[in-house]
C-alpha cells in the first residue's frame, strides 16, 4: 500500500496529494508520470508527477474529478492509501536533459492550462533550481480554479495568470496572453505547453504562427503504461507513437490533436456523458480556460 | 494386458452455455478417469515424452503414481521439475511437445499427459499439498525481472538451491501473461494462477509488484547499489504490432494486448472500473493463441465474432484444441483473407473492414507457404470493433537502460542456450529473448538460466 501523507483540496474539485512511493521518488524527473490504482476494482490511472521529495520518498500528484475513477480518488483523505503506485513512467522532459549552459541561452515559455499547471510546476522548479528564469502562463476557467499560484510565483521568472471570465489576472484564454505578450515585444526560443488536448492544440496553432518550437505533454488513455497495450498510440508527423514509451512529450506542431481527442473520448458514450452531467452537474468542466467544459 | 487405444474423454462445458460465461471450458479428469487414463501408459524404458518437455518432467514416473492412486507422490515428482503444473496442464501445447512423440499415438491416441498433469496439480491444491522452503541459505541475492512464466520458474529453481530471490514485477499482480493475457475460461486466475504463485512464494521467493525495471530502478543499480549478485531478465514480449493500414487509429481498433488486459487483468468482465468496448460485431486479425483468446473473449462479451487470417487452416499457429473450441463456440473463420483497410464512419469509429482474398504461393523463410493477394478479390465485412493479434516487438525499456546488454537486429536480448547475456552476471530468457512464444518455452528458458545462475554464483565464493 502507498500511504497518502497529505491530501489537500486546492479548489472545488481539485485535490493535491503527497504519496509515499520510494521507487518513484528516488528516480523521477520532471516530465515523467506515474500510474495509481486506488483499490482492487480500480482503474490504472496515469497521473503527471507534480513534485517529488527524494529524501522523504514521496511524490505529489494533483487530480480533478472527471470520471468514476477520479471521483472516488478525490474522496481519499490524509492517511488513506493507494493499492498501487507505479513509476516513474515515460521519458523525462527534453529540457532537463539539455546542457545547462545551453538552456541559459534560451528564452523559455511554459503554458499550463487548468490541471496542466501541475505538471508544468516541476519543470519550472527544476529550471529555477538550475538558475534559469522562465516565463510562465497559467490559464484557468475562473479564479477559484487557479492552482499552485504561490508555488509557481516562487520559482517562475515572470508569471502571467489569466482566467476565461476575467475574474482573476488577465482576461481571456492562454493563446490571447501569448499573442499579447508577443505583441509587446516578448520572444521565446521554445514553448512547453501542458493542459487539456484542446488547449494544447490551440496553443500550438498560436506558437506555430509565431514560429516558436513547442513541446506538448500528451495524456491519452493508457492501461499498463509500459508499452504493452498500445492504447496510448498517437500520430506524430507520419509516425505512430506510443505516449508511454516514446513520450509523453512530443513536438506539438506535429501531433495530430484532432485524432488524439477523438481517441481520448473513446470510452465516453452518450449515455455516460449524460450520466456524468446528471451526477456531477456543474463540476464537469476542465477549468482549462479553453474548452468551455460543459457549456 | 492390452491397452485401450483411445483416450478417456475429457468433460467440457457445453459450447452454447460456455459461450456466454467465463467459467473454465474443461472440467478436467476426476480420480477414476485419471487412473484409467494413466493405466494406458506403457511406461516406456526410453520415454520419448520427457524429451519433448521443455522442463523435463519425469512423465512416466508421475503417471505411474497416478495409476497406483499415489497422487501425492505424482505431484512431488512433477514438482521436482515444475512449480506451475496446474498452469502447464491447461495451456501447454502438449500435442507438439510431450504428447507428440508418445508411442501410444502411433496406432491410437497419445496419453493425455497434459490432462493428467492438470489432474495431479488440481488434486494437490485441493488437498493442500504445498512445497516447503529449503532449510539452508547460500546468502546470495538474485533479482528476477518479471513475474511471468520465465521469471517464476527461474526464481523457484534458484530458491530451491537456497538463494535469496526477489522478483520485480511491473504490473500490480504477479503472473505476467498468465494474468493479463490468457483468459479466465482457459486458466482461472484465483483458483489456479494465484495458488501457483503462492507456491513459488512458499519457497522463499519475494515478489515486489509495481516496479518497472529500467524506470523505477535499473539493472546496474540492482547490481551496484542494491546488493544483488546476479539478475535474470524475463520481462516478456513487449509492444503490440499493428498492420499500418488506413483507418487503424480509429476508435474501436485495439491491440489484443489491450483488449485482453482490460478484460483479464483489469477484470472488465466482472464489472470493475476499467471499461471495455463491447462490440456487436468483432473481427480479430491473426491466427495464434492470442487471436483465439481475444475472439473467444469478445464472443463471451456478447459479440458476433469473426477471425481473419491470411494463411489456411493448416498454418494456423494456435493450438488445435483452441481452434476447435473457438469453432464449437460459434466463431467464424475467414481463412486466406487479409485486411487492407479499416473503414471508418463520420465520427472516426470503425464501421467495417475491407479484406482481400489470398492464395498460398512458394514457401517463405519460416517454411510456410507465403500468402499472396488475389487481385480484385476485395470485399467488406461490417464490424464495429477490430482487434489486432499480430504478435509483439521487444520492449526497449530494459535494453536501452542497461549498459552493454547486446540486442539482436530484431531488438530481442541476446542470450545463449544457457541464458547468459553479453553482460557478466546478467541472464535472460523467455519472450524477451525469443520473441513471442509459449508459456512452457519461457519456463524451460527460465529453468536453464537458473542452473547457469547457480553455477555463476558458485564462482563468486
Amino acid at each position: 500500500m502507498y500511504r497518502i501523507v497529505e491530501a489537500k483540496h486546492l479548489a472545488d474539485n481539485i485535490v493535491r496529494m503527497d504519496v509515499e512511493a520510494p521507487w518513484v521518488a528516488k528516480h523521477c524527473l520532471p516530465g515523467q508520470f506515474l500510474i495509481v490504482r486506488e483499490d482492487e476494482r480500480g482503474e490504472r490511472l496515469p497521473m503527471t508527477i507534480c513534485d517529488y521529495d527524494r529524501k522523504a520518498g514521496t511524490v505529489t500528484i494533483v487530480t480533478q474529478t472527471v470520471g468514476a475513477g477520479t471521483r472516488r480518488m478525490a474522496e481519499l483523505q490524509t492517511g488513506d492509501a493507494f493499492m498501487d503506485v507505479v513509476g516513474p513512467l515515460g521519458n523525462p522532459s527534453e529540457l532537463v536533459k539539455t546542457p545547462i549552459e545551453e538552456l541559459k541561452q534560451k528564452k523559455i515559455l511554459f503554458v499550463g492550462g487548468g490541471l496542466g499547471t501541475a505538471p508544468v510546476y516541476p519543470q519550472v522548479k527544476w529550471m529555477h533550481e538550475h538558475g534559469i528564469d522562465v516565463d510562465v502562463i497559467i490559464g484557468a476557467k475562473t479564479k477559484d480554479l487557479v492552482i499552485l499560484e504561490d508555488e509557481m510565483k516562487a520559482v517562475a521568472g515572470n508569471l502571467y495568470i489569466t482566467t476565461d471570465d476575467g475574474s482573476y489576472g488577465r482576461s481571456g484564454m492562454v493563446t490571447k496572453v501569448i499573442e499579447d505578450l508577443a505583441a509587446e515585444g516578448k520572444t521565446w526560443d521554445v514553448c512547453v505547453s501542458i493542459g487539456p488536448m484542446i488547449m494544447m492544440k490551440f496553443c500550438c496553432l498560436t506558437t506555430k504562427k509565431l514560429g516558436i518550437p513547442t513541446i506538448v505533454s500528451m495524456n491519452p488513455i493508457m492501461v499498463d503504461g509500459t508499452g504493452m497495450c498500445g492504447a496510448c498510440r498517437l500520430v506524430v508527423g507520419d509516425e505512430v507513437k506510443f505516449a508511454c514509451v516514446d513520450g509523453p512529450e512530443f513536438d506539438g506542431h506535429k501531433v495530430d490533436f484532432d485524432l488524439a481527442m477523438k481517441r481520448q473520448a473513446q470510452y465516453k458514450t452518450e449515455e455516460g456523458r449524460a450520466l456524468l452531467a446528471f451526477e456531477e452537474g456543474d463540476t464537469h468542466h476542465g477549468g482549462c480556460g479553453v474548452c468551455g467544459g460543459d457549456e | 494386458m492390452a491397452k485401450a487405444m483411445k483416450r478417456v474423454p475429457i468433460r467440457e462445458q457445453d459450447p452454447k452455455v460456455r459461450a456466454t460465461n467465463f467459467e473454465e471450458v474443461s472440467y478436467g479428469y476426476n480420480e477414476e478417469e485419471a487412473v484409467a487414463e494413466a493405466k494406458r501408459c506403457l511406461n516406456c524404458k526410453k520415454p520419448r515424452c520427457v524429451g519433448g518437455c521443455p522442463v523435463s518432467i519425469n512423465i512416466p514416473k508421475f503417471i505411474h503414481f497416478v495409476s497406483e492412486r499415489q497422487f501425492e507422490d505424482a505431484f512431488k515428482t512433477i514438482q521436482e521439475s515444475s512449480l506451475l503444473p496446474a498452469v502447464c496442464g491447461r495451456v501447454c501445447p502438449q500435442e507438439t511437445q510431450c504428447e507428440g512423440p508418445c508411442v501410444m499415438g502411433i496406432k491410437g491416441e497419445a496419453i493425455a499427459i497434459g490432462k493428467l498433469e492438470r489432474f495431479v496439480a488440481d488434486w494437490a491444491r485441493e488437498h493442500n499439498i504445498v512445497p516447503e522452503k529449503p532449510n539452508f541459505s547460500t546468502g546470495k541475492k538474485v533479482a528476477v525481472i518479471g513475474a511471468g512464466p520465465a521469471g517464476l520458474t527461474c526464481a523457484s529453481e534458484l530458491a530451491k538451491k537456497g538463494h535469496d530471490v526477489t522478483i520485480f514485477e511491473a504490473l500490480h499482480e504477479a503472473g505476467g501473461v498468465l494474468v493479463y493475457g490468457i483468459p479466465e475460461f482457459r486458466l482461472p486466475k484465483e483458483k489456479v494462477v494465484a495458488k501457483e504463485v503462492e507456491n513459488v512464494k512458499r519457497l522463499g521467493v519475494k515478489i515486489e509488484t509495481d516496479v518497472v525495471i529500467g524506470k523505477s530502478v535499473t539493472i546496474d543499480e540492482l547490481l551496484d547499489e542494491e546488493g544483488y549478485d546476479a539478475v535474470f531478465i524475463g520481462s516478456g514480449a513487449g509492444l503490440p504490432r499493428f498492420m499500418n493500414i488506413p483507418g487503424e487509429q480509429a476508435n474501436g481498433v485495439y491491440s489484443a494486448n489491450e483488449y485482453l488486459t482490460r478484460n483479464n487483468l483489469m477484470k472488465a468482465f466482472k464489472g470493475y472500473d476499467t471499461p471495455i468496448h463491447r462490440g456487436k460485431k468483432v473481427v480479430v486479425v491473426g491466427g495464434g493463441n492470442v487471436a483465439m483468446d481475444a475472439a473467444r473473449t469478445a464472443l463471451r462479451l456478447g459479440a458476433d465474432t469473426h477471425i481473419v487470417y491470411r494463411r489456411s487452416e493448416a498454418e494456423l499457429p494456435a493450438r488445435a484444441e483452441e481452434v476447435h473450441h473457438a469453432k464449437e463456440e460459434g466463431i467464424q473463420f475467414h481463412l486466406l483473407t487479409n485486411p487492407v483497410e479499416i473503414l471508418v464512419d463520420e465520427n472516426d469509429w470503425v464501421k467495417g473492414i475491407r479484406v482481400i482474398k489470398m492464395e498460398l504461393g512458394e514457401p517463405d523463410e519460416s517454411g510456410r507457404r507465403r500468402p499472396v493477394e488475389i487481385p480484385g478479390s476485395e470485399y467488406d465485412i461490417d464490424v464495429d470493433t477490430v482487434i489486432m493479434a499480430l504478435g509483439t516487438s521487444p520492449n526497449p525499456l530494459i535494453s536501452s537502460t542497461t549498459k552493454g546488454l547486446e540486442v539482436n537486429k530484431r531488438k530481442c536480448i541476446v542470450a545463449d542456450d544457457e541464458g547468459a547475456t553479453s553482460r557478466k552476471g546478467i541472464f535472460a530468457g523467455g519472450d524477451a529473448v525469443s520473441g513471442a512464444a509459449t508459456v512452457i518455452l519461457a519456463m524451460g528458458a527460465g529453468k536453464k538460466a537458473a542452473a547457469s545462475i547457480d553455477e555463476y554464483l558458485k564462482t563468486l565464493d
